[in-house]
């Protein structure tokens, strides 16, 4: 894997150091006699993935009697392929210095009040290159081009404090500086500055059980928790019980659960060209295609590559993933979407007598099986009487997973879906952060536990 | 490897024109990684990687970036002068910029550990040992982590360490578990035996039937590894310069309101007693100690380079983040051994997990219970408690219902391997608090 970054910031009116990185190493994975044995290096002359290789093969061989379950190659032994990312505006196409005007001007617009005492534009660019190749001649090539921008403004007055920002970092997305037109990164200084001083004179979200309108940039982090982690195979087997933890899920679920209302429908979807997480291939060689997980409200299928379906006899999905070339693939979420309904905006407002809605995730917490969660975001308004009402701080809400996505009352429609992603979903033994893509509409959830700050 | 890179800052000196300046950062390490489940290996594997970051300076501007090493010198060599190359065109188009500040007084400094490590697989075959009939999951990680700093004015620092962290569970049924780790420079099978023994012995009450406790305030007591997710949360943004400056500081209420913790709490960044470098990457030495707050009150902050020009501090050594490395808290008087009985009727929590703000100005945290959880009846364990939430805030709980802290501390060292294993520790108390309130 062969990955570049390079990122352009500006804080509080000065440019930041330019940033780039050069990430350029191979891992090496052998299975033999049941064993499985990995050895990654940066040194990529003979000698060295030579060494790497007997590394790997020693790890193969030592373990086998003793692994959690007997390894086989994958079966795909021999795939070909190609993939690319779609870029319209490559990035290396504009000046450096037109790029770093950009985020100086969109950081100098943020700066409208006394009060805002930390503002920043930032914009990040990875362009990833990874070969896959087996001994049976398998070769796989694939090319990412991702695009991450961020943009906050904090206001302060005495002992209380609210940011803001665009979308809480979550408009990333696959392609090329196009993806800023998707995020509305040159229009949204004004109104960041504008809702972070509304924020300080807000008074606190009331606390209550009541009906819950969620934007795509909170439900983007609601889906991520409460279905994505919960569903993924390996944690399922248990592999993830130190660290990450495991789910409430269990083998026995899929085809028969009623994970939520029949509103929900959830696809792992890595055939969107501009969604931050898209390939075409994972990182076991197996070819990636949409499929559903939940339909309907029915848990269908988890989220596990070819290696865990194999140790729990279920089908799954392509996403066997790793961050870099530096970690071993372990079932990741890649693109998961929450499908679109029938319901605009304004007509899910409309169906709220009491209730809240909250734009953009701050604080995520959630329990080890998966279950209890609390959220909080940035920015909420009242609804009563089906209209969008004053502005309230500190919003938050809590529930369980099991219950909540019964509780899906209203789904947006095509028109308020927005493609939101994570550039650091964190995971696995050792740690590995990988980027994951999540695309959803706004959505209507009744009676929840609702709160505001203290 | 030291040496390599010595040879690879020697050649940089020779890439540099005219007035440039570079300061340069070194990380490697080769370390082994075995994750276990179900008592059986996972994924075994060895990782390899260098890495090497750049700051090419002249005047006031400066384009910085990094790259791998491949430990092959001309290719290196090459990959670097094309990093230069890179920098300095870069350069041309940034402006001065005015919080530009790296070391300019070389103050050169040398720790490099002796390796004691263990054979891996040695290590593998004790820790499956200690897994038969048991549910053992987890992961062991060994290996050297080596850091370099160096600058064109001559300055060298260089840390490295050979260590080993074992951090695992044994499960006993659903999410119940004894959690347990083994971390250090020495290993010695009797130890890993007696502490794989400890937890082995909260198993027979994690088996019995997990009771559930409703919503309320209830006397807890926090172990180390517990109290250590709730420093830790403080640790992200509650100590920095920059933060307290924004008023983004989890801390506010200390510098606006004046509040302050129980004066039995006293907090520091103590580098001396920890395991990270003494060095940050502008060249600056960390000091062996900074008090963070000093009984109960907040007394400093962590400083970097660019928030000393931005808010005219002198710097203390701290890094970009300005979080803590190696954080400790002042032990206070309670015996372990009397814990039970000063605990009470309440709840033994062994771990928490996955904290964040619920009101961050006002220092309110969520998390959850998790692990080994205990409902305790007049100084005796009852039963496993099913997890609940919690939802407090840090000046309750480590203010006015911090009931005590104990008089022994655990030096834990961060078993985190995002990017690279690191380098972070924390020595930190129990703690017992009333009126710990869950929700759900």
């Amino acid at each position: 894997m062969h990955q570049k970054l390079e990122s352009v910031a500006a804080r509080r009116d000065v440019v930041q150091p330019v940033r780039s990185n050069d990430d350029l190493g191979a891992m090496l994975t052998v299975i033999d006699g049941g064993g499985l044995g990995y050895a990654a290096t940066a040194d990529l002359s003979r000698e060295g993935l030579r060494r790497a290789g007997e590394l790997a093969r020693e790890w193969a061989r030592r373990t086998a009697e003793r692994s959690v379950t007997r390894f086989e190659p994958p079966a795909e032994r021999a795939p070909t392929g190609r993939y690319q990312s779609d870029v319209e505006q490559p990035w290396q196409d504009i000046p450096l210095s037109e790029r770093i005007e950009r985020v100086r001007r969109e950081c100098a617009r943020l700066k409208t009040d006394a009060r805002i005492l930390d503002w920043s534009a930032e914009l990040w660019q990875v362009a990833e290159d990874t070969l896959y190749l087996t001994s049976e001649g398998g070769r796989i090539e694939q090319r990412f081009s991702l695009i991450v921008p961020d943009m906050r403004a904090t206001a302060n007055y005495k002992s209380e404090t609210q940011t803001r920002s665009l979308g809480g970092g979550a408009f990333c997305g696959q392609g090329g500086l196009e993806r800023l037109d998707d995020a509305g990164f040159d229009e949204a200084a004004p109104r960041i500055a504008r809702e972070a001083l509304a924020l300080l004179d807000a008074p606190n979200c009331p606390s209550g059980v009541q009906d819950l309108l969620l934007a795509p940039d909170q439900m983007y982090l609601q889906i991520h928790e409460s279905i994505g982690h919960p569903l993924e195979l390996d944690r399922i087997l248990g592999d993830e019980r130190n660290y990450a933890g495991t789910s409430f899920v269990t083998l026995d679920m899929f085809g028969s659960y009623r994970y939520g209302s029949d509103l929900l429908n959830v696809s792992f979807d890595p055939t969107l060209p501009e969604q931050l997480a898209s390939y075409a291939y994972d990182d076991e060689g197996t070819p990636a295609r949409k499929e559903y997980v939940i339909q309907h409200g029915l848990l269908l299928r988890p989220l596990g590559g070819a290696s865990s379906q194999a140790r729990a006899g279920i089908g799954g999905v392509a996403n066997a993933r790793a961050t870099s070339w530096n970690r071993p693939p372990i079932d990741r979420m890649a693109n998961l979407n929450l499908e679109p309904g029938d319901s605009s905006f304004e007509e899910l407002v409309g169906e709220v007598e009491h209730g809240v809605y909250m734009e953009t995730n701050r604080s995520w917490s959630i329990d080890d099986s998966r279950n209890k969660f609390q959220f909080g975001c940035e920015y909420a308004r009242l609804i009563r009487d089906g209209e969008l009402g004053p502005v309230v701080r500190n919003p938050n809400y809590r529930g369980i997973s099991s219950s909540f996505w019964r509780s899906l009352s209203g789904v947006g429609d095509r028109a308020s879906v927005r493609m939101m992603g994570s550039p650091s979903c964190g995971k696995g033994e050792p740690n590995q952060a990988i980027r994951v893509g999540h695309a959803a509409p706004a959505c209507l959830f009744r009676g929840v536990d609702v709160f505001g700050g203290a | 490897m030291r040496e390599y890179f010595g040879e690879l800052a020697a050649f940089l000196d020779g890439e540099l024109t005219g007035d440039e300046v570079y300061t340069a950062g070194y990380r490697a390490e080769d370390s082994d990684f075995v994750r276990f489940n179900q008592s059986g290996v996972r994924q075994a594997g060895s990782v390899s990687q260098r890495s090497l970051s750049l700051d090419l300076i002249e005047g006031r501007r400066h384009a910085t970036g990094s790259l791998t090493l491949t430990g092959q010198a001309a290719i290196d060599r090459e990959r670097l002068r094309a990093l230069v190359r890179d920098l300095r065109a870069k350069r041309e188009h940034v402006p001065d910029d005015p919080l530009l500040l790296y070391a300019t007084d070389p103050q050169s400094t040398v720790h490099a550990a002796e390796d004691r490590l263990p054979d891996s697989h040695e290590v593998v075959e004790q820790v499956l040992s200690q897994g038969t009939g048991r549910d053992l999951v987890g992961v062991y990680a060994s290996g050297g982590t080596h850091r370099g700093f160096a600058n064109s004015l001559g300055q060298h620092n260089w840390d490295s360490r050979y260590s080993f962290n074992l951090d695992w569970s044994f499960y006993s049924q659903g999410d119940k578990a004894a959690k347990a780790s083994y971390a250090g420079f020495d290993w010695s099978a009797d130890d890993f035996q007696e502490r794989a023994q400890g937890a082995a012995e909260q198993l027979s009450v994690l088996a019995q039937p997990a009771r559930t406790i409703p919503p309320g305030g209830y006397r807890v007591y926090l172990a180390p590894a517990a109290l250590l997710e709730i420093v830790g949360m403080l640790s992200w943004g509650g100590f920095g310069l920059r933060a307290h400056r924004t008023k983004t500081t989890p801390l506010l209420r200390m510098i606006e309101e004046g509040a302050t913790l129980d004066a039995s709490v006293t907090i520091a960044e103590n580098i001396e007693d920890g395991i990270a470098p003494g060095f940050q990457e502008a060249g600056f030495l960390r000091p062996p100690r900074v008090n963070l707050i000093v009984d109960g009150a907040y007394e400093d902050t962590l400083v970097s380079p660019r928030s000393s020009l931005e808010y005219g501090v002198p710097t203390n050594g701290a890094s970009a983040a300005e979080s803590p490395v190696s954080i400790e808290l002042a032990a206070g008087r309670v015996p372990r051994s009397a814990v039970l009985a000063e605990l009470g009727t309440g709840i033994f929590i062994s771990n928490l997990w996955y904290l964040n703000y619920s009101d961050r100005s006002r220092c309110r945290t969520t998390g959850m219970t998790r692990f080994a959880t205990f409902w305790v009846e007049n100084g005796v364990i009852q039963a496993p408690l099913n997890v609940m939430r919690f939802d407090e805030t840090v000046f309750r709980m480590l203010g006015e219902n911090l009931s005590g802290l104990t008089r022994e501390r655990e030096l834990l060292l961060d078993s985190g391997t995002y990017g690279g294993r690191s380098t972070s520790s924390a020595n930190l108390p129990g703690a017992l608090v009333d009126d710990f309130v869950l929700t759900l």
